[in-house]
């Protein structure tokens, strides 16, 4: 996100996408700000990139597949995976059982 | 670009796939329900990652490909209106109606406009306020708030000459139908990442409850695929049937407020036909009451629309994932992206115009025998 401007009734912001640079509604994304990144579809920010959860995700990612090469355990790797426990949501309605 | 290069590292993929053969003990399918995840599993060979037993089907979520012959020649006769100027996504001109396709009445003399964003049509309709500005509206969840937003705006801004043509689908119905079908193989699901940046996941517990399968929230790149699918298995394996998120940093439970306000002032849940598939109930969204008056439907009087599928596309079978792009007897034969008889050939989203633009011609299973020097043998 580059810029945000305000046009008459809308909302819209400069997102540069890796060099092209387009006008988008904001309207849904009221917490959106310069230095962000949003996903967009047909010229609507649907949604900000949570940049904290995309480390922490490649962190996981960076991490796996490296454990079972050094133990080369296939249940051990079944058992750890099994045991990760799924993000909860926040009403719990999705934890299963 | 920052977080899509991230997600596309070969070498994590490559450990990602190797856990995978760790951890699948037994054949499993799943659906990948988004067409923009099935792009990506076809272009990045990811279906060819999986343990041989692992069958990636291809869903229906493809907004082009599910609309309904009928709508698409309403779409054709309105646009050949004089008078009239009619904006719709670039996929949809080159989707076959009965009798000829948006670029045919374009080229006829009709003034259709690809337009990038509703928005786009809005403001053509502002600056011509002698004509008539139709925007074809389809798609699922994620396209929707932008599709009520042009509405909102042009009532706001007291414009009489704008309507939308509508027809927007919706996934959670989709799948139950999916999993009530007769004979369906489909063991569990990736929830598409987009659709939910709009609608959160709270509407899907109750699903993987009824139906004892795992939903996983998923998104676009090879590594969010392979760690979805990766989810799956393990739920799968684990006799779990849970939703979980794969795709935390864009989906929260809830999703986007403000854009399910605006749905909810603007739309009403209808059924729906989709194409290849039928009726389902409850299915679709459609302008409510004080939207009405934005309706194309209701503003161009049709009379009888006569719609006749193709007798040689097989895209209903396509869509319900009983058959593989390649199995058809047409595909890239008298059916391909420049002369699609289908709209699964045409779409950004389409399974068939996966299978054809990546050159995937024949099934995983015989790519698999291919690659290993067996020859004959699958009918994947």
């Amino acid at each position: 996100m580059e810029e945000i401007l305000s046009e008459g009734d809308l909302r819209i912001g400069r997102v540069n996408f890796g060099g092209v640079v387009k006008r988008v509604c904001l309207d849904f994304v009221p917490e959106i700000a310069v230095g962000d990144y949003t996903i967009v579809h047909v010229g609507f920010a649907l949604e900000k990139i949570d940049e904290e959860s995309a480390q922490r995700t490649l962190a996981v990612f960076r991490e796996m597949g490296v454990l079972e090469e050094e133990l080369a355990g296939q249940e051990e790797a079944f058992a750890r995976a099994a045991a990760a426990q799924p993000a909860a949501c926040p009403d719990g309605s999705c934890s299963g059982q | 670009m920052k977080y899509l290069t991230e997600f596309r590292n070969g070498e994590i993929a490559q450990r990602m796939a190797r856990e995978i053969h760790q951890i699948a003990t037994r054949p499993w399918k799943i659906m990948e329900v988004c067409g923009g995840q099935t792009h990506s599993i076809i272009k990045n060979g990811i279906d060819q990652m999986l343990p041989a037993g692992i069958e990636m089907i291809h869903g229906p979520g493809c907004p082009v490909c599910v609309t309904p012959l009928e709508l698409i020649d309403k779409a054709l006769a309105i646009a050949a209106q004089p008078g009239v100027i009619f904006c719709s996504f670039g996929d949809m001109l080159r989707v076959p109606g009965t009798d000829a396709d948006l670029f045919q009445v374009k080229s006829a003399g009709g003034d259709v406009r690809i337009v990038y964003s509703p928005l786009d049509a809005v403001e053509i309709a502002q600056k011509n306020p002698g004509k008539e500005v139709v925007f074809f509206g389809v798609g699922f969840e994620t396209t929707a708030p932008a599709n009520a937003m042009s509405v909102n705006i042009a009532k706001r801004r007291g414009l009489k000459n704008f309507s939308l043509l509508v027809s927007h689908v919706l996934v959670p119905p989709a799948i139950a139908a999916i999993l009530e079908s007769p004979g369906n193989t489909v063991q569990g699901f990736l929830l598409a990442g987009h659709v939910c940046s709009v609608m959160g996941y709270w509407e899907y517990p109750p699903l993987a409850q009824k139906y004892k399968v795992p939903l996983v929230v998923t998104g676009f790149e090879p590594l969010d695929l392979l760690d979805g699918i990766r989810r799956t298995i393990i739920q799968l394996e684990a006799g779990r049937h849970e939703v979980e998120n794969a795709y935390a940093r864009v989906v929260n439970f809830e999703g986007n407020r403000p854009a399910q306000k605006l749905l909810g002032e603007v739309f009403e849940v209808t059924d729906r036909a989709w194409r290849g598939i039928g009726v389902i109930p409850k299915s679709g969204w459609r302008l409510n009451e004080a939207y009405r008056a934005f309706d194309a439907e209701e503003r161009f009087h049709l009379g009888h629309i006569h719609t006749e599928e193709s007798p040689l596309c097989h895209s209903g079978e396509v869509l319900r994932g009983t058959i593989k792009p390649a199995a058809c007897p047409a595909f890239g034969k008298q059916c391909t992206p420049r002369h699609p008889l289908g709209a699964t050939m045409v779409s950004s989203e389409g399974a068939c115009a996966a299978y054809f633009n990546y050159g995937r011609f024949l099934s995983a299973d015989e790519l698999a025998s291919a690659g290993s020097g067996l020859t004959g043998g699958s009918n994947g």
